[in-house]
């Protein structure tokens, strides 16, 4: 049995938040270089230019990418061969207010959902799925919640027809409209129970933007795409940079769907101990 | 491209149509959610906003060194139901990202104000054309305070103009 200190878990988190918020993913920057190549209108080339240099700026200067930095989500897999000294719990949510005070970040949590009052850096909702082995890997997705808002769910009958499940789902990102900071990257949940449909859909968020994805990937970020919503909802070929969908099995009485949208500002940020 | 300076007087409105690129200087104020509802509630829109442009942002905290840290527009349409009370109270200019409701339109064309849309998620780009920052009001409202910012050739897109036309469907 392998141990980890829990003040290793909170210095890694301090540090993933920080990565996260900073530097925005490789591949999502890829993403948009190529979108920016795509497009052929001088308005939507002009605001994927200044989506990129804002990236740039973030590195250079050390700002915060997206001044909503998130409701911290932290995902964890957590190998059932090691052993945490120390609170957990507690070392993730230190781990996460360490790192956005280092880092000059938003203090956008709120204790009480309906009190509001001041606003926190914590507690970070926190995902943990025990896994074979001795290691521990630790993601943090700042999740902004313009887009979070447009997250949707929708039980369908078992004998739906596909085109209703894809119809729902291109309905979302249409809903979402110019609101949401497009381009987007579509996360779609499928199956499970109706809470885990909509975790789904937001860890497949997680999964690079690279390759080209299944044929029903294909299909829906073309529709998508023909939506004319483009970058900041102003017209272009680019609406979502990806569409990622995650299933799981599910009940003979159901189809659980859900999509969890993200902004063009999609950031994680993993390691392993 | 055109450039704007604040205060934004009507001379200036009529002349911005719906898609324009303008470059704005002058002073703005931050205010989101809370703020509005506060200001409502204590009837300050007169006293705070009469003739001023609000700017729906939330910054992050100030890195040290800065003027400001990340400072991209917030979802507009979340400040819709307290709008029109604004701009019946004298605010010409508002600044944020997304589409706003019918009411606030019309509000927009009777009040003769303006819309405009900013670069949505490039705080850290947009923090660049602010030269001072300070808070002005509601301070225990941490990131959603109001903020006084003087603001040098800031990018906007006029996303709804005095005539009332848009640059969504």
């Amino acid at each position: 049995m392998k141990t980890i200190k829990a003040r290793a878990i909170e210095r890694l988190v301090k540090d993933l938040c920080i990565r996260a918020n900073l530097r925005l993913r490789s591949d999502v920057y890829a993403a948009l270089r190529a979108a920016h190549a795509r497009e052929t209108g001088s308005r939507a080339r002009e605001i994927l230019k200044a989506i990129l240099k804002n990236a740039q700026v973030a590195r250079r200067e050390d700002l915060a990418i997206c001044q909503d930095t998130g409701l911290p989500c932290v995902f964890v897999e957590l190998g059932q061969d090691v052993r945490i000294a120390g609170g957990f719990q507690g070392a993730i949510n230190r781990g996460v207010e360490a790192g956005y005070k280092a880092a000059s970040l938003r203090n956008s949590v709120i204790r009480d959902p309906l009190v509001r009052g001041a606003s926190g850096y914590v507690p970070a909702v926190i995902h943990v799925d025990i896994v074979r082995g001795s290691r521990v890997k630790i993601t943090v997705l700042p999740k902004g919640f313009g887009c979070e808002n447009k997250t949707q769910l929708r039980m369908f009958i078992p004998t739906a027809k596909i085109e209703q499940v894809k119809r729902f789902i291109v309905d979302a990102v249409k809903a979402a409209g110019p609101d949401a900071c497009p381009p987007y990257v579509v996360g779609v949940g499928i199956g499970g129970t109706a809470d885990l449909a909509v975790l789904l859909a937001k860890k497949a968020l997680l999964r690079k933007c690279a390759g080209r994805g299944s044929k029903l990937e294909q299909e829906l970020l073309k529709e998508i795409n023909c939506l004319n919503i483009g970058p900041m909802g102003l017209g272009g070929k680019t609406t979502a940079l990806a569409v990622h969908i995650q299933t799981y099995p599910t009940h003979i009485a159901g189809l659980p769907v859900a999509v969890n949208i993200s902004c063009h500002a999609l950031r994680s940020a993993s390691a392993v101990l | 491209m055109k450039k704007i300076h604040t205060p934004l007087t009507q001379d200036q409105i009529k002349t911005l149509k719906a898609g324009d690129a303008v470059l704005l200087s002058g002073t703005i104020y931050t205010a989101r959610d809370q703020a509005h509802k506060r200001l409502l509630e204590r009837r300050d829109q007169d006293r705070l906003f009469k003739g001023q442009i609000i700017y729906y942002c939330g910054p992050t905290k100030t890195p040290k060194g800065k003027v400001i840290g990340a400072c991209g527009p917030t979802t507009s349409c979340r400040m819709d139901n307290f709008t029109p009370a604004l701009l019946k109270a004298g605010l010409v200019g508002m600044i944020g990202k997304g589409s706003r409701s019918a009411e606030v339109r019309a509000a927009i064309e009777k009040h003769k104000a303006v819309y405009f849309l900013t670069f949505a998620g490039c705080g850290a780009l947009l923090s660049k054309y602010i030269k001072k920052a300070s808070a002005a009001a509601y301070k225990d409202l941490g990131p959603e305070a109001i903020y006084k910012l003087e603001v040098k050739d800031f990018p906007l897109i006029v996303g709804i103009d005095s005539r009332g036309r848009g640059v969504y469907r």
